[in-house]
């Protein structure tokens, strides 16, 4: 077991300091922040002297080198653009990046699972064939397309919900919530419906595959000889067996979400981590944007190890000696 | 389906609306948004356009631009005089307070323009020239220069006043640089004498700011708003769309594909002016020989001939027209009609031409014409890229074959700056008015203290560099005007840069806001009614 966790944990060190090297890489490709801080009127001697004080002009694996160093205890220096810690603009951002993730991983659930049982068990009616079209549309649409047709029809046209931002928080400690006022359920619908549709597509398209996979079964067939219910056989056998891998998906998809919460953020000018790594970004604030990598690193690294943990726990093989590979 | 949930959605929705509606009786809020945040609240720190116009609003300055006739008008300070040809002295208005209700004095003035002066302070440009900074007595300061300085005025718009003892009692002292490891008071947090005070700044989010009913010019100015909202909305389609749903009033930076649709709209109002900003293309005259071009052993951009030529195939009429879609100023000149030293004669551009670009070619040696890099911006100036992309075109048709690299802005300014382009675009704006701004920045020969440091042709003409040498000491208006002048005529006569035009800028608002389109690009606060 320890060994088990001690390997992973080695691993998830290795997979961080990789993510790391080569986000530094990147960096010495997207531009020289100086020319921001300085402005057009800059001459060349304010130019090399704030290079030297930002340490920019210091060969690549001393600069690297030092970035690991902070970034090991959690330090990742002051944004160049906003001249405020990263790691306090992060603590602010997370929230509603989080919250986003969380309401659109609600809406996936909730309206793909019913969605996919009823196209598993009424298979080549109207409405399964309409919601397994539209499940296409939804893989292949952009988000960001998906984002501004939300905003021109319901926003725009419409006049129901607003267009961007936040709306009104409440401050928990240093957590900020707008899911306690209805502003800002109001303001997350549109955003966190982009941001749900695609996982929502996937999650329906799942579980209509498993569904149909485990009607087929001999368990199910002595179920229906036992003469059981249609809604026990559907709901309680088939449903309940179905769910096991839907889990798993939709928590490592929570990762997904998180990472991939960038363009939905920038469309709806949503105050989280994602728009804060764009502005950065187009700005060349390199603290942030290696800060930002970091963490999404670290919450892929984090989820997976609590899945491989997990499936330790569920699946008595991995316990008998050698663990093999799945 | 429409489900009960929705149909409660818009109850609420309505019934918020109204609620908004009486309140608005009373409070006028203005909202308005542009694609980035201010960089910081402290106004010594980053020299930014949208970060000073914001400033303004919360801070005064001595003197100030006129909004129409962008003449300096008194602002803090009253009354001004030349006590020597390097000393001034200037007379405060009585009774300023700040919005802490402690009043302004000779004290703050002196500290804070020392503060612009501080090592850490990103406002040298408008510092330039200072010796000292003296107090006379409690409503009176001398500004002591090492030499005569014909644009102190145009420096002081920028130069604004914060309140010593607040400043001390948050160590916020001195402004914040690249250096500093940590924030300051000053960088979050502002208490000025201005028109309005801060009231909440999330970065990146909202920055709301209300009237200060005790600022000392209500009386003359007509604005009823009583709070400003500004929301930055990065995603242009989102801004846009944010206008035309009603949750803003304002857009400072309305995208191009956009405006169309926002000109038809019956509730709104798009107002278009031309933004003190000039948009060229500069060439390496400094090599002798330029990297990727076939011409070997030397240097044709060297000619006059050929940056005549080059000047002479573009097609302005049609970058207006098509590229432009009518939104720019075609200009010969290197500034905008509302710098001083501009006149119709510096505007006047060498006529479109490929006859003539063709003989000039001919006789500069390159009848067939050459290759040579061509380097553009591809997110800082309007259509960069498509400018660009048109007088690649042009110049084909006369033979010259430039191969086009567009680049984003954080990587394109360090690039040109090393000097590795061979043309490239450059846009220019002015935020002294003031002629020698450009010339000394883009027409000096490189040296020291801002001479040439956008000069990245390296453009070097003796008699230039004496004009310009010239206008920075000349306190004689009318000479120095003449200078000015024939400074930017010596850049049209040795065709220095090829100008293009001067952008125009829209600005999209509801039908019931009414302000005043600066040529800064900026608003001024106390003229915006919400009618």
């Amino acid at each position: 077991m320890l060994a088990f966790i001690l390997q992973r944990l080695i691993q998830a060190m290795v997979v961080m300091v990789t993510v790391a090297f080569i986000a530094f890489l990147l960096f010495q490709y997207v531009g020289d922040p100086v020319v921001f801080l300085l402005g057009q009127d800059a001459t060349q001697e304010q130019i090399d002297q704030l290079r030297a004080d930002l340490g920019l002009n210091q060969p690549f694996f001393v600069q690297f080198g030092h970035f690991l160093a902070n970034a090991v205890q959690g330090e990742f220096g002051l944004s160049l653009r906003q001249g405020a810690k990263v790691s306090r603009l992060i603590a602010e951002r997370f929230p509603a990046t989080l919250e986003l993730a969380l309401v659109a991983a609600g809406l996936a659930l909730l309206a793909g699972i019913p969605m996919g049982v009823y196209a598993a068990l009424r298979r080549g009616t109207f409405m399964s064939q309409l919601f397994m079209t539209l499940s296409l549309l939804g893989v292949s649409l952009p988000t960001f397309l998906i984002g501004i047709l939300l905003i021109l029809v319901f926003a725009v046209t419409l006049g129901w919900f607003p267009s961007f931002g936040r709306g009104e928080v409440v401050q928990l400690g240093w957590w900020t919530s707008s899911l306690l006022t209805l502003k800002g359920w109001h303001h997350i619908i549109l955003p966190a419906v982009t941001l749900a549709i695609f996982q929502l597509t996937l999650i329906m398209r799942l579980v209509r595959a498993e569904m149909l996979e485990v009607l087929r079964t001999d368990y199910i067939k002595f179920a229906r000889a036992r003469g059981l219910s249609n809604r026990a056989i559907h709901f309680g056998h088939a449903l309940k067996n179905t769910l096991v891998p839907v889990m798993t998906i939709t928590g490592l998809q929570l990762g997904g979400l998180i990472a991939f919460a960038i363009i939905t953020e920038t469309v709806f000018q949503w105050p989280g981590m994602g728009l804060l790594f764009i502005q950065a970004v187009t700005f060349a604030d390199i603290p942030v944007m290696a800060a930002y990598l970091c963490l999404i690193a670290l919450i892929f690294v984090v989820i997976n190890l609590v899945v491989d943990l997990l499936y330790f726990a569920v699946d008595p093989r991995l316990r008998m000696g050698k663990a093999g590979g799945h | 389906m429409p489900s009960p949930l929705f149909q409660r959605c818009a109850l609420t929705l309505v019934s918020a609306a109204c609620l908004l509606l009486s309140a608005q009786a009373q409070a006028k809020p203005f909202k308005w948004s542009s694609a980035s945040d201010i960089p910081t609240l402290d106004i010594h720190s980053q020299n930014n356009a949208l970060g000073n116009g914001v400033h303004a609003a919360i801070y005064d300055s001595l003197v100030y631009y006129n909004s129409k006739t962008f003449k300096v008008e008194p602002r803090l300070a009253t009354a001004w005089k030349e006590v020597s040809p390097t000393q001034y002295r200037f007379t405060l208005r009585a009774d300023v307070k700040f919005s802490d209700g402690s009043a302004l004095t000779a004290d703050d003035v002196v500290f804070s323009l020392e503060r612009a002066r501080a090592k850490t302070s990103n406002f040298h440009v408008y510092t330039q020239g200072f010796s000292r900074i003296a107090k006379v007595d409690a409503r009176t300061v001398d500004i002591i220069l090492s030499g005569p300085n014909p644009v102190l005025l145009n420096q002081l718009t920028e130069l604004r006043i914060m309140s010593k003892a607040w400043a001390e009692k948050n160590k916020s002292t001195e402004p914040k640089d690249g250096k500093t490891k940590d924030e300051t008071y000053a960088h979050r947090n502002a208490m000025g004498s201005g028109p309005f005070m801060v009231k909440e700044w999330q970065p990146d989010q909202k920055l709301v700011m209300v009237k200060n009913p005790n600022w000392w010019g209500w009386k003359d100015a007509p604005s009823n708003v009583t709070e400003i909202v500004y929301t930055p909305i990065k995603n242009e389609a989102t801004r846009a769309a944010a206008l035309l749903s009603g949750e803003i009033d304002f857009v400072l930076d309305p995208s191009p594909q956009d405006l169309g649709r926002m000109r038809n709209n019956a509730n709104l109002k798009v107002i278009d002016g031309v933004e003190n900003r000039t948009i060229f293309l500069g060439m390496d005259q400094f090599r002798d020989e330029l990297p990727g071009s076939n011409v070997k052993g030397k240097n044709p951009l060297k000619d006059v001939k050929v940056r005549k030529a080059l000047y002479q195939a573009i097609d302005i009429d049609t970058i207006h027209k098509v590229t432009m879609r009518g939104l720019s100023q075609p200009t010969g000149a290197l500034v905008s009609p509302q710098v001083a030293g501009w006149t119709e004669g510096v505007h006047k551009r060498f006529p479109y031409s490929q006859d003539d670009a063709r003989k000039l070619l001919a006789e500069a040696g390159y009848p067939q014409g050459f290759e040579v890099d061509f380097a553009c911006p591809n997110n800082r100036y309007i259509n960069d890229e498509e400018i660009c992309q048109a007088v690649t075109a042009m110049w084909a048709k006369v033979g010259v074959k430039a191969k086009l690299r567009t680049l984003p802005l954080v990587t394109y300014f360090p690039m040109i700056q090393r000097y590795e382009a061979s043309i490239y675009m450059l846009g220019w704006g002015v935020p002294t008015f003031d002629a020698l701004y450009s010339l000394q920045s883009l027409t000096r020969s490189v040296g020291t203290g801002g001479d040439g440091n956008y000069n990245v042709g390296r453009y070097s003409n003796q008699r230039m560099d004496y004009v310009v040498d010239r206008i920075k000491t000349e306190t004689d208006l009318p000479v120095r005007n003449r200078l000015l002048t024939e400074g930017l005529q010596l850049q049209n006569d040795t065709v220095a840069h090829i100008p293009l035009h001067n952008q125009v800028i829209p600005w999209a608002m509801k039908k019931n806001i009414d302000l005043v389109h600066r040529a800064d690009n900026r608003l001024d606060w106390v003229l915006i009614k919400v009618n």
